[in-house]
C-alpha cells in the first residue's frame, strides 16, 4: 500500500536548510492501523504530509498503491488525494459557512457528484457517526468531538483506501479522544488503512503498530505483540510519574 | 471546466453560496468595492447619455436641412470701395436671381426670401377678434427643398402661387392655435396680415429648429415671394438667399463663388468679409460632428478610467479576501479541489461582484436618463438637450467589458492563491 524508500526532506530556512527527514524506509500494508510518534521536531507531521501528498520530498521514492508519487502536478495530486486518501486534522478544518452535511459532502462536490446525491450520501455517513440530528448545524454550533466526527465523516465519504489523521485527538479531552479513537478503530476494521500522528502514548497504544521517529529517522517500530509490552511500560511510566 | 462529472456550471448552488457568504462576511468592504465599479459604469452611462442628448438637441435643429445647403444675407459693408463709404447698407436685387442662375454652376436649388415683421415686433395678423404676432416671410417653393417642412393639412406653396402672385399663405401650428378655434379647419379661411387678406392653403410643421426670422418656426407665416414683394412695396429687394449645391459638389465651393459674384455686382470690396453674412450646413455639420465626437471620446476616457479604477479596487479586495481565506482554500485543496476549481471559484466571485455592481450602475444610469428624458419631453421643443440615451450596443459592450474586467480582476489573486503550496495554506493561521 505504502512504500517509502530512503526518503529525504529538508526545508530551506533563510540561508541554511533544515534537514527534517533523513532517509525514511517504511512499508505499510493495506488495513494496518499505524501511529507515528515522536517529539516535536522529529519530523512526524512532515512524514504524514508526504504520505498524504500534501508535501513533496527531495530524495528517495514513495509508492502509494503501487504508483510512484514524485513531482506530481497539483492537479494530479488533488485527484489522487480525492480518490485515495482521507484527511482528519487536529483543528478539524471544517468550512465555517457550510453546515455539517455540506462539509461532509464537499469531497464529492469536487468529484462532480450532483448536490442531491452527495447530500444523501453525506447524511448516511453522518448517521453512521451518530450525527444525523446535527446535519443542518453549522460548525460553530458543534462541540469539539462532534466537529472531529464530522471531519471523519468527510474523510470517509470519498471511500478512501487510507485515512491520514494529524493529531486527531490533540484538541479533544480524554473521553472524547477515546471516542474518536474508537471510531477510527471501527473504520480500520472495515479494511481501511489508518495512519495517525500523535504524541500521546495512550492514543498510540490503541493502534496496531507504532512508528517512533527521532531526529528525522525511524528510531523503532513497535508491532502487534510488543504493543502489550509497550502498554505495560507506558502505564508503569505513568504510575511512577 | 474540470471535465469529469458535473464540474463547473453557472447553476452550481455551492459556488453561489460560497460567493455570497464570502461577500456577506464583510458587507462594508464588499459594498465599497462594488461601489467603485458601480460608479464607473454609472458615470460612463450618465456622461455618454448627456453627451448624446446635447448632440440630439443640436443635430435635431439642423439635420433636416439639406446637408449641402448654404444661406446668405446682407450686412453693412466694412470697407470703402468704388466711391462708396464703409458702413453702407445694401440689399440683394431681383436681377441677382437670374444672374446667379446664369453664372454660377453647380446650384441645385436657389430660393430668394423676403422677411416681413416677426413675432417680436408686435401683432401683425388679424382674424375677426383674434390677433397675433407671427414671423412673416415671402418664399419660393424651392425653399422647402432646402429646409424641410411637413405638410399637416392642405398644401405647400407652389410655382403657380409665385407666377400669379396669389394671396395665399401657409402657416405653422402655433398660428393655427392662436388664430383659430379648436376643431376649426383653417384651410380656406382668411388671415389679415399687415392689412392684406391671405387665404390659408396649408398648415406645416418645421423639421428643423433654426429660424432665420423670429424665434419659433411654428409661428411662421409664409406667403409667395412675388406676392410679398409687390403687396408691401419691397420693389426689387431680396433679403436672403438659400441654395443647395448639386449633389457631389461641396457647397463651400459654390458659397465662395457666389459671394465673389455678389460682391462684384454690389460694389463691395473683394476682401470685405463682413458685408455678406452666410453659413453653410456642411461646415456646421463637420464642426458639430467634431465637437460631439470629442465629447464622446472624453466620456469614454473619463468613464473607462473611473471604471478601471473600480476594477483595480475589486482586484485588490480579492487579494485581501484570498489572503484571509488561505487556510480555507488549503482545506479545499486537501480534500480534492483542483487548482482549476479554486481559480474558477475566485474568478466567479470577482465576476459576480463586478457584474452585479456594474449592472446596478447601468440600470440606475439608464433609469436616471429615462427620468430626465421624461422631464425634458414635457419641456417642449426649444430645449437644446434632447433624448438623453445610451445605445443598446454601448450597454452590451459595457457589460462585456465588465465580465472580462471581472475575470481579469479575479485571475491575479486566484493564481496567487494556488501558487501557495497546499500544506502551507493549511498551516496558515490567517493574518
Amino acid at each position: 500500500m505504502i512504500s517509502l524508500n530512503n526518503v529525504h526532506k529538508s526545508y530551506a530556512t533563510g540561508s541554511n536548510s533544515l534537514h527534517v527527514l533523513k532517509g525514511i524506509d517504511l512499508e505499510i500494508k493495506q488495513g494496518e492501523f499505524v501511529s507515528i510518534m515522536g517529539s516535536s521536531g522529529s519530523g512526524k507531521s512532515t512524514l504524514l504530509n508526504i504520505l498524504g501528498i500534501l508535501d513533496n520530498y527531495d530524495d528517495g521514492s514513495y509508492y502509494l498503491n503501487g504508483k510512484l508519487v514524485k513531482d506530481m502536478s497539483e492537479k494530479q495530486a488533488a485527484k489522487l488525494r480525492n480518490e485515495l486518501v482521507g484527511f482528519v486534522f487536529q483543528s478539524f478544518n471544517l468550512i465555517s459557512f457550510k453546515n455539517a452535511m455540506e462539509n461532509v459532502a464537499l469531497p464529492l462536490y469536487y468529484q462532480g457528484v450532483n448536490r442531491k446525491k452527495r447530500n444523501k450520501i453525506a447524511l448516511e455517513y453522518l448517521d453512521k457517526l451518530g450525527l444525523l440530528p446535527w446535519a443542518e448545524h453549522m460548525p460553530n454550533e458543534l462541540s469539539g468531538g462532534q466537529k472531529q466526527r464530522v471531519a471523519i465523516a468527510r474523510s470517509l465519504i470519498s471511500q478512501p483506501k487510507i485515512i491520514f489523521a494529524d493529531e486527531p485527538t490533540g484538541a479533544l479531552d480524554t473521553s472524547t479522544s477515546y471516542e474518536v479513537m474508537e471510531i477510527l478503530k471501527n473504520i480500520n476494521n472495515e479494511g481501511i488503512t489508518v495512519i495517525l500522528v500523535t504524541h500521546e502514548h495512550d492514543i498510540a497504544a490503541m493502534t496496531q503498530k507504532i512508528i517512533r521517529l527521532k531526529d528525522g529517522k525511524i528510531a523503532e517500530i513497535i508491532k502487534n505483540g510488543d504493543l502489550k509490552h509497550f502498554q505495560e511500560q507506558y502505564t508503569k511510566a505513568l504510575e511512577t510519574a | 471546466m474540470e471535465g469529469k462529472g458535473g464540474g463547473f456550471t453557472m447553476f452550481d448552488l455551492d459556488l453561489w453560496k460560497e460567493i455570497l457568504s464570502a461577500l456577506k462576511k464583510n458587507r462594508m468592504r464588499s459594498f465599497m468595492t462594488a461601489f467603485g465599479v458601480f460608479w464607473g459604469i454609472f458615470m460612463l452611462i450618465i456622461m455618454s447619455g448627456a453627451g448624446k442628448a446635447l448632440e440630439n438637441g443640436v443635430m435635431d435643429g439642423i439635420k433636416a436641412f439639406a446637408s449641402n445647403s448654404a444661406f446668405f444675407w446682407t450686412e453693412p459693408t466694412s470697407k470703402p470701395y468704388e466711391g462708396f463709404q464703409r458702413g453702407r447698407r445694401w440689399n440683394y436685387k431681383n436681377t441677382d436671381i437670374e444672374y446667379i442662375k446664369a453664372n454660377v454652376n453647380d446650384i441645385e436649388y436657389l430660393a430668394p426670401k423676403l422677411f416681413g415683421s416677426n413675432s417680436n415686433s408686435g401683432d401683425n395678423t388679424i382674424r375677426g377678434k383674434k390677433t397675433g404676432a407671427f414671423n412673416i416671410s415671402g418664399d419660393y417653393p424651392e425653399f422647402f427643398e432646402i429646409d424641410s417642412w411637413t405638410v399637416l393639412k392642405g398644401r405647400m406653396l407652389n410655382q403657380i402661387d409665385i407666377l400669379q402672385k396669389r394671396k395665399v399663405c401657409i402657416i405653422g401650428e402655433r398660428v393655427v392655435e392662436v388664430m383659430f378655434d379648436k376643431n376649426e379647419d383653417p384651410i380656406g379661411e382668411y388671415l389679415k396680415i399687415n392689412g392684406v387678406y391671405y387665404q390659408v392653403v396649408g398648415v406645416v410643421h418645421p423639421e428643423t429648429r433654426v429660424n432665420f426670422n423670429g424665434n419659433r418656426k411654428e409661428e411662421n407665416i409664409m406667403i409667395p415671394f412675388t406676392t410679398m414683394q409687390q403687396t408691401y412695396n419691397y420693389g426689387d429687394v431680396v433679403h436672403f438667399f438659400s441654395i443647395t449645391s448639386t449633389p457631389g459638389v461641396p457647397v463651400s465651393k459654390v458659397e465662395m463663388r457666389l459671394k465673389e459674384l455678389l460682391k462684384e455686382r454690389h460694389h463691395i470690396a473683394p476682401d470685405d468679409v463682413q458685408a455678406i453674412g452666410s453659413f453653410n450646413i456642411e461646415v456646421e455639420w463637420i464642426k458639430y460632428m467634431g465637437l460631439f465626437n470629442g465629447i464622446q471620446i472624453l466620456t469614454w476616457i473619463v468613464g473607462t478610467g473611473t471604471l478601471f479604477a473600480g476594477i483595480i479596487g475589486v482586484s485588490n479586495i480579492m487579494l485581501v479576501i484570498i489572503k484571509e481565506r488561505t487556510q480555507e482554500i488549503g482545506i479545499q485543496r486537501a480534500i480534492g479541489a483542483t487548482p482549476g476549481k479554486v481559480i474558477m471559484h475566485i474568478v466567479a466571485e470577482s465576476v459576480f461582484l463586478t457584474v452585479i455592481a456594474g449592472y446596478i450602475g447601468l440600470a440606475l444610469g439608464v433609469g436616471i436618463l429615462e427620468l430626465l428624458n421624461m422631464a425634458l419631453d414635457s419641456g417642449g421643443d426649444e430645449i437644446f438637450f434632447r433624448r438623453p440615451e445610451v445605445s443598446f450596443k454601448m450597454a452590451v459592450s459595457a457589460l462585456t467589458v465588465l465580465v472580462f474586467a471581472g475575470i481579469g480582476a479575479g485571475l491575479i489573486p486566484a493564481r496567487r492563491a494556488v501558487k501557495i503550496k497546499t500544506i502551507d495554506a493549511l498551516r496558515d493561521e490567517g493574518i
